[in-house]
């Protein structure tokens, strides 16, 4: 004893205290605090990632939105285009057609003109011969056969001569 | 009723060598629970924590608490091993005296080792000397001088004394909280098994004081990491 203490105890104590601080502190918590650490970093990490795949999300939804807006112009302006190019068509159509029925038109009076001077040609030929066809009936009533032969021969002379 | 301890005298033939034969088996139980216990709670570590991982973390959270009180983290971290191992052999060895007394031969072998002042002051005097050697380590050697005589030099005697003070409040705090708790624990005994009479007065309050104790216990295994931790924080930190 001294003053008390026995200084075994005291010895034996710090003993192992010393030895129990340095093997918990590398078989218990240490691991147990690389554990939180790492568990820490891990968190973080994870937030960053999950932040930037927010972002990069965005981005995407921005992009895809303005894709689609172009698309929707392109699309409207292809669709006036079209339009445009039906009026233009029909236009062209319309004008086509009219020429060609005024072509049509012209031709069709042309050709009736024709066939008409043709059918007034031949009238006359007709008319002319019916009359000479009536004269000689209307003559043949008449004249006696000498008469005739004389004419006839006149005819003939003067078919003769003509010829 | 009174027992003795099972101290050895004269130790190798020295007259002032002794050994508390109890004190050493205390010792080494409560190490031994300390560390299996801390062994088998850091078994199996996950990312995601479950049953005695959370209890670890909790422990080593709650110890975080008590040093970033006292200092910042950057130098306290130094101390984290010191502060949890402290904070748990007091807590483990202040649980075993209330849990049983074991009294052979009419010597008590199984109490509480942090009931005995001898080994309390061996802590508490083990803590204000890291507190000196971090305080000159961390700070310089004419720091440390100099705060001994700020803010007046006349102060210093008073400083000297102070810090013989802190030591045996730190280590006698302890020791008295716990060796009351187990004498009055050990009355109580005595008077339930005086007879039927006793046992009913005595019973009650038997419980009522075991749980107080274990209260005791969990709040002076507190209260001693803090302590230890404001006097180490008062020398490595910066003037306040």
């Amino acid at each position: 004893m001294l003053g008390g203490f026995h200084l075994i105890d005291m010895a034996i104590m710090l003993f192992f205290f010393i030895l129990l601080i340095y093997l918990v502190s590398k078989f218990a918590w240490g691991p147990v605090m690389d554990m939180m650490k790492k568990r820490e970093e891990y968190v973080a990490n994870e937030i960053e990632t999950a932040e930037k795949s927010r972002a990069e999300a965005e981005k995407a939804s921005k992009e895809a939105v303005e894709q689609l807006k172009q698309t929707k112009q392109e699309a409207q302006k292809i669709i006036e285009d079209a339009r445009t190019a039906g009026i233009k068509q029909e236009q062209d159509i319309v004008t086509s057609a009219k020429k060609e029925a005024e072509r049509i038109k012209i031709s069709a009076q042309e050709e009736i003109q024709n066939e008409k001077e043709k059918a007034l040609q031949a009238l006359q030929d007709q008319v002319a011969s019916l009359s000479v066809l009536i004269a000689s009936k209307v003559i043949e009533k008449e004249i006696s056969a000498q008469d005739q032969d004389k004419l006839i021969e006149e005819y003939i002379k003067e078919v003769g001569e003509e010829q | 009723m009174e027992h003795g301890a099972p101290i050895i005298e004269n130790v190798f033939g020295i007259p002032w060598l002794s050994v508390n034969l109890s004190n050493v088996l205390m010792i080494i139980v409560t190490s031994a629970i300390v560390f299996i216990l801390s062994v088998l709670g850091a078994r199996k570590l996950q990312m995601k924590p479950t049953g005695a991982q959370n209890v670890m973390e909790w422990i080593l959270d709650f110890v975080k608490g008590i040093i970033n009180d006292t200092m910042d983290w950057k130098t306290g971290k130094t101390f984290l091993p010191l502060a949890i191992t402290l904070f748990t052999f007091i807590l483990v060895g202040n649980l075993l005296g209330v849990i049983t007394t074991f009294i052979y031969n009419g010597e008590v072998w199984w109490k509480s080792p942090t009931a005995d002042p001898g080994i309390t002051l061996t802590l508490s005097s083990m803590v204000i000397i890291l507190s000196h050697y971090y305080g000159i380590k961390l700070r310089g050697g004419k720091h440390y001088f100099k705060s001994y005589f700020t803010p007046v030099w006349f102060l210093f005697p008073i400083k000297i004394i102070e810090e013989f003070a802190n030591t045996l409040t730190l280590g006698l705090r302890l020791f008295g909280n716990l060796f009351a708790g187990e004498v009055l624990l050990g009355l109580l005994v005595t008077l339930t098994t005086l007879n039927v009479w006793g046992f009913l007065g005595g019973a009650i309050p038997y419980l009522a004081w075991s749980g107080f104790s274990v209260f005791i216990g969990g709040i002076q295994a507190f209260i001693f990491t803090m302590l230890s931790m404001v006097y180490i924080a008062h020398k490595v930190n910066e003037e306040h």
